[in-house]
């Protein structure tokens, strides 16, 4: 399929290798910071916040932090992590004088992307869990919902890298799509209070079906879910996964 | 029989041809030489041969294969050496090569005994658990030499492997390279090293903007284009530019003049002006070497 095969997989291997050897590095940005965030706003703030239905904010928030950081592990991975790769560490030119091809490369990132989506959700969920706030087997739907989420990102983000010129070039993508979407995509405030261009803007966010998908998830209610958010996750991945093959290929094949 | 057979190859990039129509037939177990300077159109030239960019025109294969068709079959029996270092710094000095061993499904106790061969092979054996910002330059490049033959290739690929090294690291790679040339490998070297074409290569060609200008052994190439002997020499005076040319010319001999200093290339078919030794004061006079070959054919000046 479009030049991929199984050997994407030696990528993710190296990728892998690379990560357990240098994880300890990774604890404060995608570990500690996600548990900060909970406990601050969960707790800080939300002694002083009361939903509706009486529900705790740390609980509301908790299936949103999840969705967030997996985001953000998706995207530092293929925005900054590959870029120094195929930059300044040669790393894909390696690899394509072996039987892999550019396909391979481009398709075992977006595979280690979604990797590290799903390690991100697995550790915030256990402290979740550890909170008392999961309250139905449903919520096990949260990790293979953070693997579609980082196939989704991933895929982005390595789009957005194979055109960036330089590093710097990834402010723009964290600060104009990342950052707005951790405040408006309802990871820790309902929707439905924002004036209505805030909505209309949050509603076409990849991270708004995400969240909501999560969120119903760990209540247990999953037939309130969005469920028809997974039919646009699919749709980013199967437009920005090509997409990025194609355009990675130009950018490295001259 | 033939490793590599390039055809008519051309690669453009917009509006700029860097190789312009090459033809050229490498048997196997040849150690080949490309030479020529900055900008010649090597690189290009072995990008495509790599398939790491795509040919405009013509047509390469390797061991009778297709290079645009079947390009992970043909990838899986060759080794690149390239001259930027891409040896990957988030792994150690092993663990590159295993890695490698893995990217050619190479199972993994096979590999290990393969990485610690080649590791000894290259006198890295005590740098296994080394990072890769701790080695030398010259260590680097023995690594880099070590991870292109992880999969015994049948062909070995090595753009410019001795710039920037010592001479005792540039000779070990040397010794290295002639014993796997002794064992049957075909070797592609792009160098701009004369003694190390001189040395390694059983045949060369020289390349200059996009084509190959000359070819063949390097002591055929001595003998065609070399003559006899340099006469390196400046004019005594700036006025008499004119006469000494018109003189030159009248021996027939080929010269070259670059700044304020002449090349006279002799050779026994030409006589020699005496009169000449008035105008011009000479600097020297050698045996010429490849290197006063490459720079009649290519030029001297700079080309950058």
């Amino acid at each position: 399929m479009m030049g991929v095969s199984r050997r994407s997989l030696r990528v993710w291997q190296r990728n892998r290798d690379v990560f357990f050897k240098l994880w300890k590095s990774e604890v404060p940005g995608f570990f500690a910071e996600p548990l900060m965030v909970l406990l601050a706003m969960g707790l800080g703030l939300g002694a002083y916040v009361a939903l509706e239905d009486g529900q705790s904010y740390l609980e509301f928030i908790a299936p949103g932090i999840v969705a967030a950081y997996a985001m953000f592990s998706a995207s530092f991975e293929c925005t900054y992590g590959s870029f120094i790769r195929m930059e300044y560490q040669k790393t894909y030119d390696a690899i394509i004088t072996t039987p892999l091809n550019i396909e391979d490369v481009v398709a075992g990132e977006v595979l280690w992307g979604a990797t590290r989506s799903l390690i991100t959700a697995c550790v915030v969920m256990i402290v979740v869990a550890a909170f008392g706030l999961v309250s139905s087997p449903w919520a096990l739907l949260v990790l293979p919902l953070a693997v579609l989420e980082g196939l989704m990102f991933a895929s982005i983000a390595l789009l957005y890298t194979s055109l960036a010129p330089a590093v710097y070039s990834f402010n723009y993508f964290f600060t104009l799509f990342l950052t707005p979407m951790f405040f408006f995509s309802g990871v820790f405030f309902p929707l439905d209070r924002f004036p209505d261009i805030v909505q209309q803007l949050s509603w076409i966010a990849p991270l708004t079906p995400v969240t909501n998908l999560m969120r119903a998830a760990v209540s247990g209610e999953v037939a309130s879910g969005a469920w028809w958010g997974l039919a646009i996750m699919v749709g980013i991945v199967a437009v920005f996964f090509p997409l990025s093959l194609a355009t990675m290929k130009r950018r490295l094949l001259k | 029989m033939v490793a590599i057979s390039i055809r008519g190859a051309v690669k453009r990039y917009g509006a700029v041809t860097a190789v312009a129509g090459v033809d050229l037939d490498v048997a196997a177990g040849e150690c080949f030489g490309l030479l020529g300077p900055n900008g010649a159109g090597k690189t290009s030239l072995v990008r495509m041969v790599i398939a790491a960019s795509p040919i405009t025109a013509g047509s390469i294969s390797i061991d009778g294969r297709d290079i645009a068709a079947a390009a992970r079959e043909v990838k899986a029996h060759l080794g690149v050496v390239p001259q930027e270092d891409n040896l990957d710094p988030d792994l150690n000095v092993l663990q590159n090569l295993l890695t490698f061993a893995r990217y050619f499904d190479i199972p993994g106790a096979e590999a290990g005994r393969r990485a610690g061969e080649l590791l000894h092979l290259f006198e890295l054996g005590d740098k296994e658990r080394a990072k890769i910002d701790e080695l030398s330059g010259g260590m680097k490049r023995r690594l880099l030499i070590a991870r292109s033959l992880i999969n015994q290739p049948r062909l070995l690929i090595l753009d410019e492997p001795t710039v920037g090294l010592d001479p005792q690291a540039r000779h070990l790679v040397w010794q290295r390279l002639t014993a796997m040339r002794d064992q049957g490998l075909t070797i592609l070297l792009c160098t701009q090293n004369m003694e190390e074409a001189w040395h390694l290569c059983d045949r060369v060609a020289i390349m200059s903007e996009g084509l190959l200008i000359a070819q063949g052994t390097p002591r055929g190439l001595l003998a065609q284009h070399g003559g006899s002997e340099i006469v390196e020499a400046r004019l005594r005076w700036p006025g008499q530019r004119g006469a000494v040319q018109e003189r030159l010319d009248g021996l027939g001999v080929e010269w070259q003049e670059v700044e304020d200093t002449v090349y006279i290339f002799r050779d026994d078919d030409h006589g020699w002006d005496e009169a000449l030794e008035g105008d011009l004061a000479v600097v020297s006079r050698r045996v010429p070497t490849l290197e006063d070959v490459y720079l009649k054919l290519t030029g001297r000046s700079l080309r950058e």
